[in-house]
Parts: structure tokens; C-alpha cells; sequence
């Protein structure tokens, strides 16, 4: 067991951890922070994507260790700091863009780090910088949509609600 | 004007705040104190008997609580198959037992052998690797058509072949089908593959097993569509519990697809350990070994004969498929091929004479059971795709094809057993012309050509058969389960409203939608009103959620229901408001004196059935009332599809470059909701039709095992989706008039998507009349260059 410290979503944490737990493990069962999920185990899926020292990471892909003193960000620090939803939630919910939710989370978090390198993303942008987070449910029609609507582009001639 | 709220409102889905913040609760996300951990060593070989299992080293290991192998269930039942089918012959499915964990052989790649269980899961895992099997290998059983023949390898030593049922629906009489083919005008064929597909869930499966010794008491947390189902299976056929000792909680759930309706053995086996250990006993599939574990689905190979008359009618169809089911039988995987699959060959043609054949077929692979759309996808496939090729072959519009044997009359007897209640395929067609543009499809192809690309139409119909009932017919057909759904409507006494209901919400938005029905029936406001699931605790017993039916099925118990609520709320307004009972109109939330201004609103009724001082004494207290409901039929939702696709001849790279649906699900509770139901299915079946493919090789090794070698659609895989579902012809025997809207998708789209890019390899010149799913670009590239 070796001791790991970090901050995540503006706390310190620390814990002692084996040399193999991944960051996504360090985040869900030493820490409960349970919005971080597991979809694959083969770093493709993207439910796990978090923020380390604001770069999007797929926490299953990292040790705790490998971020040991990183500013790590997860879905439960996104919230305005009056608890209401982030212009990037907010359009999730106003179009839809989630169904069972299990990849929101990854979604969330890689959406903030697209519109943070890229304000306003055209459709084949956003489509392929998702390329990394897989959903099942929603045929990515609204998530696409939501993400331009979170940078402020006008998405109402995107067929259908 | 859209509604902004109630039935026809776009409301909002509350459910997402918390998926948004983190803060769904998962059944991974449930630890309970003390909780051990299971690793299940599976086979890694396809088919072998095992000859010895020695667990001594791995129970000497650090933190192993104890490992199980298929000897601690002797005596325990199997995992039950809940629809016994009966063959052409009239003797029953071939029914092979379905242990826990293995027992003498194992019959496919993931099959469990031992179960570890350890303090932790790494501990599980590293302990596993200590168990010395010796498993004698024998040759596995992959072809389905070779394992029908006798003398074929047996996948179980007791059956007599490998074909669980030899099945028919439709004609009897085969001299009569010969007769219709031998008098057609034209007779279009095609030989095709519904490619095996994984639905993949974005949640893995997870199981949380708990035991009380102090009261005899379990609760097993599971990723469950239907708790009340998985309760009743694994107390009544496996372990042997009476079901009120047994709590099943299944809470938020990342997708179903299907595949978490079976009562899988993991869940048996966390419930029998939880006991065993005298600790509870967690797992969680890693999704490796969800592709070996979960059900799989689709699977079919078939062929299709339709016979036309001189005037292009439909007069005869023949089908023969053989439909893989795995090694075992799982929960409704019987079912799939036959009552949900031959009924649906009709599609939406009055085609008078219709024979369907199926072999259903046990290979060493893993169980195969229903995935979104389950057999309806598998025949709307094989019809649409013979149709689209019998245009082609006659040199007519494939539009006209399908227009002139549309059936326009309704109620409409199928010559497969259904009765079609109501429906307007034109009136589809009609809505999908105009949606996807078709008449500026010819300036489109050219442009497409102008810059090297081949471009092409596909169009797709399609008839679903949703809510499967009632529950005395689909008995006498072979089921072993009602299939009513449940709801009991708890009114508050300052008025708000817990409903508790049979079906499951993993993604259908049921707690945003089922509350627009109450809230509008009774004039209150949504917010006042929430939908209880997923705990056999809190729930009346109702069937879960599948086949596109809790909305036509469970909310129409609801309704009943809240109109039993309703009509006690009369009974008590009429006393406070000194009326005759059937003077008192229900509006906006009060109740009123028909003709008076006299009112009471709705919150004063509910208290007062609560604090019943001034109080009708022949009522009793309290407001609650619980409906089960079975519907008469079932619903049909029913469409028309368009795809258009950019075929790249250099390289047979497909693009789908536009996708319209136009959609009949009779009214429509949450517009929004809809949509992303039907955008959902079509991404999914145009992932079956380029890009998802579950292969296994010769030797029965599964090749696609994660998400790096079974190729799920991606966001730069897909356009945006046109939905259309304006043309609405309301189902007739239930109270909302709903059809269901889960599957469309999934069943409309990948035969849209074939035609489509055979249409664009025909307009390039190229003669080619089928390419099976998934059309690779270099399946795509070796049907043009053949």
C-alpha cells in the first residue's frame, strides 16, 4: 500500500492504495464518489472520463498514482456553486441528451474539455472529438445537439426535439 | 401550440438532474457492510468435460472465503427457460438443464466453472488463477445448418440432436405454398444473415447478493428491466425461496436492450453465496466478460421466397430459418424466433398465403435471447430486404411495390395469427416522401456523383408487435408468465401522489412520462406526482419493461387506477360539497357541483380521506387503489424509413448522410421522449447494418470480446435523424391509445440502410443483390469488384 494524495473538485483527499488501483477505483471506492462509472475495461467506452489538471482523462486508464498531487476534477464538481446545473447539464437536460445516464457523467466531462479548447465546435467536431465516450441510448443525435447548444450556437434547424 | 404539460408535453425528464451530477445510484454503486467479493473462473474453450476441478490452492489463498463449483448446486434447480415452445409435430422444445455453474462440460466460452469468493476482488481474481482444471476438449458445434444433421456433434449428451424445436407457422399445408409459387409470375429469393449482435448496455451487469440470518431475509440488488420477474424465477425454479423472504431492488439501470430481462445465474449465485458465506457477496461483470455472459442476440439465417402475380401483387411468402440459441436456453430465448418473429411476417402486405419455418438450434456459444426488437427485427429484415430485391428484379419503383400490397383495411387478420388493429401505412409513407425529401433525391445522387460517390435510397416499413398479451392467449402458445403489468396509484392526504408500478425506467424517461398521465387526469400539477419502480418491496408484481409495453401495458393500469382513485374522490367530494355523486365533475384540480359554482379542490378531498371527520360513513378512508392490467391484443406501431447513404468506390466505405423516420405510435404522452427512443434504436441498427458483428471462430473462441474488436457505433459513425410520428392512428383497446415506441428504431432501420447501399452499387453499375450485415467497407469493396 502506498499513500496517494490529491485535490478533487477543490478538496484535498488522500488514502493508501495498491500499486495497481486505477484512478477510476481510487475515485469510486476510497473517495464514493460514484458519478465516475466503469463501462468497459478497455479505456474505450469513455464513462469514466475525468478531469487531471484540466485535461479530459479516462480515469481507468491511469493509476491513482500517476495522479498523485494532480487537481483532479470529477462529474460531482461540475454543478454551479449554487448547486444548479452547468450551462454544459443544462443543455444535456433542455435537449434530451441522455437517456439511462450511466455515460453522462464521461459525456459531461469530455464536452467541458472540447468547449474549452474549442468554443464553437461544428457538428463534425463535436461527432469527432466523442469518438472516445460510447452511448447506447440515444444515437448521439442529442448529445451532439446539446453540446453546440452549451457553446451558444443557434440549434433549433436540427430536425426533430 | 405545444402543451407544456401533461399528455402531449415535452416535459423536461426529471430524472436527469441527478444522472447529471453524479448522483444516480447504480448497482455498483450499492457496497453493503461487510461485503465479499465472487470472481467466476469461466471456460475459456468452447465445449469440453470437465474431468476434475481441484480449488484446494486457491482456498489457501490470502482473503478467499470460500470457492463453489458446480458441486454445491447439486440439487439446486437450473436456470429456467419461461416459454416452452412446441414443435410442427407437436412434441415439446427440447428443454436441456441450465446450471448455475458448470456440471460435467462446459458448453461455451464464458461458461462459469468456479465461483471464488474473497474479501477482495483482486483477491478473487488472483485466487481464480490458482484453480487446476482438467477439461478433456471436444469438437464445438458453430454451424448451425451442420448441427442440425445427424450424427452431428451433441452440444447436451441427453438431448437427441441438437435442434431444440423444429418449428411452422402460417400454411400447413406445403403442396398448397408449392402451388402458389408454381402459378407466380415472378418468384424473388434471397439467402441472408441477421448478423449476432451483443446490446451492450453502457452499465455491466452487477449483482449485490445480502442475507439476514436473524429474520431469513434476502435482498438481491441486481441491473434488472424487470425485478418482480427476477424474483419469482429465481425463488420458485432455482434456489427454492419463498418469494416474501426474498426483496429484489433493482435501482437506476444503464440500459437494457433486452438483455437485462433474463434472470441470469450470477444473480442466483450472489443470493445461494450471500447465505452460504454469511456475508453479502458482491459482483460486477467487467465487459469482457459481458460479451461471454450477457445474452446475445439476432443470429438468424434464413431464406425468403416471395411469389408475385402478373400484376405485381404479393400472393405467396416462404421463410426458413435456422436461429441460434446458444448452449442454453435462456429466459424468453424460445420465444424469439417463433411467436415474436414468425408472427411479423406479414409486415405491413395483405399477403394471402404465408409459411414460416424455423429450426432453432443449440451451438456451443453463448445464450441468445432477445436484443431491442427481438424476431420482429429478424422478420421485418428478411421481408423488407426480398421486397426491395423483387422491385429491383421487375424494374418497379420500390415505393409503388410496397404501396399497392399495403393492407388498408383494419381490424386485419394475418395469415401468421395476428390481428392488426388499426393503421395508416400510406398515410406514413405519405409523411416519410415529404420528411426525407425523396423528390430532391435525384439532385442529390448527382452531386454525390459530381464529387466520386456512388449515393444511394433505401426504404424500409416496418409493423411492430408491442405489449405482448393477453396473458390466457400467450399461455395456451407456451409462455410460463403472465404478461399484465401493474400500478398502484397512493394519494397523499395533502394530495401529492406516489405511484408505484410494475414496469422499470433505465433510460425511457417513466418518471417524467407516467406522471404527465396522472397529473393530467386529475388537472394537478406534475411535480406533485412521482413514479416509484424497481423494488419488489415497494411495487405491486408486474412484468417489467421489454418489448415496448410499459406505457401500453403498465400505463394503462395506471389509468385504471387513478380512475379508481378518482371515482372514490367523487364519493367524498359529493359528501363535503352535500352533491349527488354523479353531479361532480373532476377539472384542473377541483371538484365542482356540475352547473354550480360549488367547488372543492383536490388537496382538501385528499385530507379529508385522511382526517375523515366530515366523512360519507359507507366510504372507506383513505385514498389508494392498485389496477392490473391485461390488454386484449397487442399494439402495432408502424412506419416507413428512409436512408441515404454515400458509398466510396475506391474503398467501399459506407456514410450514412441523412436517416428520416416516419413513425405511427397512436398518441403520444412525451413528444420529446419519443424521439429519443427512435433516434436510439436507429443508431443501433445502423450499427447492425455496418459495423456490429459478434464472431466467433471455427473452434467456438468468441473474436469480438470488448469494445477494441466488436465495433459499437460512434458519434462521427452517424448523421442527425429526422423523426416524423405526426401520422397517428391511436391504438384501440387501451385507455391511451399508445403503441409503444421502444423498438421501431432498431427493427426500421437496418434494412433501410441495406437497400440503401445496394441502391447506390446498382446506380454505379454495379449488379449486386445482396451483401450481409454488417457491410464492412471490405465486404462492400468485394461485392463491387466480384
Amino acid at each position: 500500500m502506498t499513500q496517494v494524495s490529491m485535490t478533487v473538485n477543490g478538496k484535498s483527499v488522500s488514502g493508501d492504495v495498491e500499486g495497481r488501483t486505477l484512478l477510476s477505483g481510487f475515485l469510486r471506492e476510497h473517495l464514493s464518489l460514484t458519478g465516475t462509472h466503469v463501462g468497459c475495461d478497455t479505456a474505450q467506452c469513455g464513462a469514466c472520463v475525468v478531469h487531471v489538471n484540466g485535461e479530459a482523462v479516462k480515469s481507468c486508464n491511469m493509476l491513482a498514482l500517476e495522479a498523485d498531487g494532480a487537481d483532479v476534477g470529477t462529474i460531482e464538481g461540475q454543478a454551479n456553486a449554487d448547486g444548479s446545473l452547468n450551462v454544459i447539464q443544462q443543455a444535456f437536460q433542455d435537449h434530451h441528451g441522455l437517456q439511462c445516464g450511466f455515460c453522462t457523467p464521461g459525456m459531461v466531462m469530455s464536452a467541458a474539455a472540447l468547449l474549452k479548447e474549442n468554443p464553437r465546435p461544428t457538428e463534425a467536431e463535436v461527432r469527432k472529438y466523442l469518438e472516445g465516450n460510447l452511448c447506447r441510448c440515444t444515437g448521439y443525435h442529442n448529445i451532439v445537439k446539446a453540446i453546440m447548444a452549451a457553446s451558444g450556437q443557434d440549434v433549433s434547424s436540427i430536425a426533430a426535439e | 401550440m405545444p402543451k407544456d404539460s401533461g399528455i402531449g408535453a415535452s416535459s423536461k425528464r426529471r430524472e436527469d438532474v441527478r444522472f447529471l451530477t453524479g448522483a444516480g445510484n447504480y448497482t455498483d454503486d450499492i457496497n453493503v457492510h461487510g461485503q465479499a467479493y465472487v470472481h467466476f473462473l469461466r471456460s475459456d474453450i468452447a465445449h469440453g468435460r470437465i474431468k476434475s476441478i481441484d480449488t484446494s490452492a486457491a482456498e489457501a489463498m490470502p482473503g478467499v472465503v470460500k470457492v463453489f463449483t458446480g458441486k454445491d448446486f447439486e440439487g439446486v434447480g437450473g436456470m429456467p427457460c419461461g416459454w416452452e415452445v412446441t414443435d410442427k409435430h407437436g412434441a415439446p422444445m427440447q428443454e436441456p438443464p441450465h446450471p448455475i455453474l458448470a456440471q460435467g462440460k462446459v458448453r461455451h466460452v464464458g461458461d462459469p466453472i468456479a465461483a471464488v469468493v474473497a474479501d477482495s476482488l483482486e483477491q478473487a481474481r488472483d485466487a481464480a488463477e490458482a484453480i487446476d482444471l482438467d477439461i478433456e476438449v471436444l469438437p464445438a458445434v458453430m454451424n448451425m445448418k451442420t448441427a442440425a444433421q445427424d450424427g452431428a456433434t451433441l452440444v447436451h449428451d441427453d438431448l437427441k440432436n441438437n435442434i431444440c424445436y423444429d418449428w411452422q407457422l402460417g400454411e400447413t399445408d406445403d403442396a398448397k405454398v408449392d402451388e402458389v409459387f408454381a402459378n407466380a409470375a415472378h418468384v424473388t429469393t434471397l439467402d441472408l444473415v441477421n448478423n449476432r449482435l451483443v446490446a451492450n448496455p453502457m452499465e455491466p451487469r452487477v449483482a449485490v447478493g445480502e442475507y439476514k440470518p436473524g429474520t431469513g431475509d434476502y435482498t438481491l440488488f441486481t441491473t434488472s428491466q424487470n425485478p418482480h420477474v427476477i424474483r419469482l424465477l429465481m425463488c420458485a425454479f432455482v434456489l427454492g425461496l419463498p418469494e416474501h423472504k426474498v426483496r429484489v431492488v433493482a435501482p437506476d439501470v444503464g440500459g437494457g436492450f433486452g438483455t437485462k430481462i433474463f434472470h441470469y445465474a450470477e444473480e442466483a449465485f450472489c443470493t445461494f453465496a450471500a447465505k452460504a458465506c454469511n456475508r453479502p457477496v458482491k459482483w460486477t461483470s467487467s465487459r469482457s466478460e459481458a460479451f461471454m455472459s450477457d445474452a446475445h442476440g439476432r443470429d438468424h439465417v434464413s431464406k425468403i421466397e416471395l411469389a408475385l402475380d402478373a400484376d405485381n401483387n404479393f400472393i405467396g411468402l416462404r421463410t426458413n430459418t435456422y436461429a441460434n440459441l446458444g448452449a442454453y436456453l435462456s429466459t424468453f430465448s424460445s420465444s424469439v424466433p417463433t411467436w415474436l418473429h414468425g408472427t411479423l411476417m406479414a409486415g405491413n402486405y395483405k399477403t394471402p398465403v404465408i409459411q414460416v419455418n424455423v429450426k432453432a438450434m443449440f451451438t456451443n456459444t453463448v445464450p441468445v435471447d432477445a436484443y431491442r426488437g427481438a424476431g420482429r427485427p429478424e422478420a421485418t429484415y428478411q421481408l423488407e430486404r426480398v421486397v426491395d430485391k423483387a422491385a429491383r428484379e421487375l424494374g418497379v419503383d420500390p415505393i409503388a411495390l410496397r404501396r399497392q400490397n399495403f393492407i388498408t383495411q383494419f381490424p386485419y387478420d394475418t395469415p401468421v395469427a395476428l390481428t392488426y388493429d388499426t393503421g395508416d401505412y400510406n398515410g406514413t409513407m405519405d409523411k416519410l416522401e415529404v420528411a426525407a425529401d425523396l423528390a430532391g433525391f435525384a439532385a442529390r445522387r448527382a452531386e454525390s456523383e459530381a464529387n466520386g460517390k456512388l449515393r444511394g435510397l433505401g426504404i424500409n416499413c416496418y409493423i411492430e408487435a408491442c405489449g405482448i398479451a393477453p396473458s390466457n392467449i400467450v399461455g395456451m402458445l407456451g409462455a410460463r408468465a403472465g404478461l399484465y403489468d401493474a400500478a398502484t396509484v397512493r394519494v397523499n392526504a395533502t394530495g401529492s401522489i406516489s405511484v408505484m408500478v410494475g414496469a422499470h425506467s433505465h433510460g425511457q424517461g417513466h418518471e417524467t412520462a407516467f406522471p404527465q398521465v396522472v397529473a393530467d387526469m386529475i388537472g394537478i400539477d406534475e411535480s406533485m406526482v412521482e413514479i416509484v419502480h424497481g423494488d419488489t418491496s415497494k411495487i405491486p408484481f408486474g412484468m417489467g419493461t421489454y418489448g415496448s409495453r410499459s406505457l401500453a401495458v403498465c400505463g394503462s393500469a395506471m389509468v385504471k387506477a387513478t380512475e379508481k382513485v378518482i371515482e372514490k374522490a367523487k364519493k367524498i367530494a359529493a359528501h363535503l360539497l352535500e352533491a349527488a355523486e354523479a353531479d361532480i365533475e373532476l377539472k384542473d384540480g377541483q371538484f365542482s357541483v356540475a352547473g354550480t359554482d360549488k367547488s372543492v379542490a383536490w388537496g382538501d378531498v385528499t385530507l379529508t380521506a385522511y382526517v375523515p371527520h366530515n366523512y360519507p360513513l359507507e366510504v372507506e378512508p383513505g385514498l389508494e387503489e392498485t389496477a392490473f392490467y391485461d390488454p386484449a391484443n397487442f399494439t402495432y406501431p408502424a412506419g416507413a424509413y428512409a436512408c441515404e447513404v454515400e458509398v466510396d468506390p475506391e474503398t467501399g466505405q459506407v456514410t450514412v448522410e441523412a436517416f428520416n423516420a416516419a413513425d405511427d405510435f397512436g398518441n403520444i404522452v412525451n413528444p420529446m421522449i419519443v424521439d429519443g427512443q427512435v433516434h436510439g434504436g436507429i443508431g443501433q441498427g445502423i450499427g447492425q447494418a455496418l459495423l456490429e458483428n459478434c464472431a466467433y471462430d471455427e473452434k467456438g473462441q468468441l473474436l469480438s470480446a470488448s469494445f477494441m474488436d466488436y465495433a459499437m457505433p460512434r458519434a462521427d459513425d452517424v448523421p442527425f435523424y429526422g423523426v416524423d410520428h405526426s401520422s397517428q392512428t391511436p391504438c384501440t383497446h387501451n385507455p391511451l391509445g399508445v403503441k409503444g415506441c421502444g423498438e421501431a428504431g432498431a427493427i426500421g432501420s437496418p434494412p433501410a440502410v441495406v437497400n440503401a447501399v445496394l441502391d447506390a452499387l446498382n446506380s454505379g453499375g454495379k449488379a449486386v443483390d445482396h451483401i450481409d450485415m454488417p457491410m464492412s467497407p471490405s465486404r462492400v469493396w468485394a461485392a463491387m469488384n466480384s
